[in-house]
């Protein structure tokens, strides 16, 4: 099992506990998880991410056999086709991006760079990482500003193109439902979900995910670390009787780099 | 029906009580085809996770025929009833608080005794009034007299006014609770959105205040800082209306490095404390120190 949603760095908004490498690694020995895609937190936050990817590759150095990077990439930045190069070049299975931190969902949608973006990378065998939040909007920092990312920005990624593979973290059941019966069949199988932020029982919007869209659309992931690593797990093993020991989707599927 | 599954690792010891003392379920009124269902789906993942007692309460009729937050008073006791219902039907595993709309005030007293008198074991409160409300009075009066532990929906850090809730702050009730230091307070959700590290400072020298882990929020650092600065003997696990965060706290809770006297006070042993003797026999027969430490701190 590969944790496709975890993060190191600290967060700008509230004290986060040792979110760093070696403490990802203790903590999917614990979980029994294999290994991570592992971002850099506050590049989420900066304006040029290029020094949070120098920052993430030389973190998970030590780790590479068990934490893969997924730098950030600014799709409006100078030269960005270079980072998506040294991205694939540094053995990254995919690369993030945040669309509302960075202005690049107008009006909700998506930024023509960005669907350049989610091309590029699809064309070079990586996918890209969106994330719905960070925070639950109920306890956002009066800061914190920028808003969820919104269904339609992911599925006018999902349209962008062939070779597009999206993961979308910690979003819920009424926006994987309406990007998922927004799209074509086509469209649909590429993108998946990180189950991170989907509700169990006792409404058991998960069970009913796997009900109508299938769980092959799901990927392990836990928001570690501003999330408990537990949480994805403890979701799995309360499934309803139905679907219980369904296999999520094996993260080699995604596209060539993974 | 499918055959049962195991239960699954829930921390502690893997066999002790476990008490889940925020919990709800639906009628048929609540205006959701699948109501039953969701009872169903919650007996199921409590089997699985090891909960012995529910301690669950209804919200009127879930905003179908007057808003969850503001239930009408015929709502009130229509969800009180079916509360009622399945309490008979499920004696085992199933407790109640009476749910109440303190702008009301002769038919919240009245709920309370009329619920109390057939079995219930607390009160919930909403948030139809704001916690430090003169209107709350009677109803903890009432709830110190019969020693009914008030579980009151929270909102972590009350900045704002939000829709269709009057909603309060663990400073709100904190001014409750020192006006009424007989009666337990359970402060709602400390998952359940908003500011957990203001509530924590705000209620931490109110010792009737006994705050419940429950909610979707499962932040790293939460359980940690709430054990750390109000101990484990004010925690409550319950799950709300997301079982698997519950489950997943409950594994939490093993690695923080707490001690199996800690871990059970959570878990079960302050819900026997704080709540009336005889509340929970199945629990009681498992551990009759804790038994005795209810009665004492009843008569005390």
């Amino acid at each position: 099992m590969i944790d496709v949603n975890t993060l190191i760095g600290p967060y700008p908004f509230r004290h986060v506990p040792h979110p760093d490498p070696d403490a990802l690694v203790r903590v999917l020995d614990r979980e029994k998880i294999d290994g991570a895609w592992v971002g850099h937190l506050p590049s989420a936050f900066y304006r040029d991410a290029t020094p949070g990817n120098a920052s993430l590759y030389a973190a998970l150095r030590p780790f590479r056999d068990r934490l893969r990077p997924v730098p950030a990439i600014r799709p409006d930045w100078p030269d960005w086709t270079s980072a998506l190069a040294a991205a694939r070049e540094s053995g990254a299975p995919a690369v993030r991006a945040y669309p509302p931190q960075w202005g690049l969902a107008p009006g909700g949608g998506a930024a023509a760079s960005l669907c350049e973006l989610a091309v590029a990378a699809g064309d070079a065998g990586l996918a890209l990482v969106l994330t719905v939040r960070f925070e639950d909007l109920r306890q956002r920092h009066p800061m914190d500003a920028a808003g969820d990312l919104t269904a339609a920005t992911v599925r006018a990624l999902a349209r962008a193109g062939d070779s597009v593979r999206l993961v979308v973290a910690a979003a819920s059941r009424d926006m994987i439902e309406e990007v998922h019966w927004g799209l074509t069949p086509d469209e649909q199988r590429r993108v998946f979900w990180d189950i991170s932020w989907i509700w169990g029982p006792p409404e058991d919007h998960l069970s009913k995910l796997f009900r109508t869209i299938g769980s092959k659309r799901f990927v392990f992931g836990s928001q570690w670390p501003l999330r408990l690593s537990q949480t994805p797990t403890a979701n799995l093993d309360l499934l309803a009787d139905d679907v219980a020991g369904e296999a999520l989707a094996d993260v080699r599927d995604i596209c060539s780099a993974a | 029906m499918s055959e049962r599954r195991a239960s699954v690792p829930s921390g502690g010891d893997g066999v002790g009580p476990l008490i889940d003392a925020h919990a709800h379920f639906h009628h048929a009124k609540t205006g959701r085809a699948d109501w039953a269902d969701v009872n169903a789906a919650r007996f199921r993942a409590g089997d699985r996770i090891g909960i012995t007692y529910h301690v669950a309460s209804i919200l009127g009729t879930w905003g179908f025929s007057s808003p969850t937050y503001f239930p009408s008073p015929n709502d009130v006791t229509l969800g009180n009833d079916a509360m009622l219902e399945l309490c008979a039907r499920e004696p085992d595993r199933v407790r109640m608080f009476t749910t109440v709309n303190p702008n009301y005030t002769d038919h919240a007293c009245a709920e309370i005794k009329r619920c109390t008198a057939r079995g219930a074991i607390g009160i919930k409160l909403l948030a139809s009034r704001r916690a430090d409300d003169p209107l709350l009075d009677p109803i903890a009066t009432l709830a110190a007299e019969h020693r009914l532990p008030v579980l009151h929906h929270i909102w972590q850090h009350r900045t704002r006014e939000w829709p269709s809730q009057e909603i309060s702050d663990g400073a709100d009730l904190a001014r409750l609770a020192e006006r009424h230091p007989r009666a337990s307070f359970i402060l709602a959700h400390i998952g359940g959105g908003g500011d957990y590290a203001h509530t924590y400072a705000a209620v931490r020298d109110v010792p009737n205040i006994f705050p419940d882990l429950s909610g979707s929020g499962v932040d790293r650092g939460m359980l940690d800082a709430a054990v750390e600065t109000l101990g484990a003997e004010r925690l409550l696990w319950g799950s709300d209306l997301t079982m698997c965060t519950g489950l997943a706290k409950l594994r939490a809770l093993d690695v923080l490095g707490l001690d199996k006297d800690a871990i059970e006070a959570i878990r079960w042993k302050n819900s026997v404390r704080i709540f009336r003797a005889g509340s929970f026999p199945r629990c009681e027969r498992a551990s009759p120190s804790a038994r005795s430490a209810a009665i004492e701190e009843a008569r005390a």
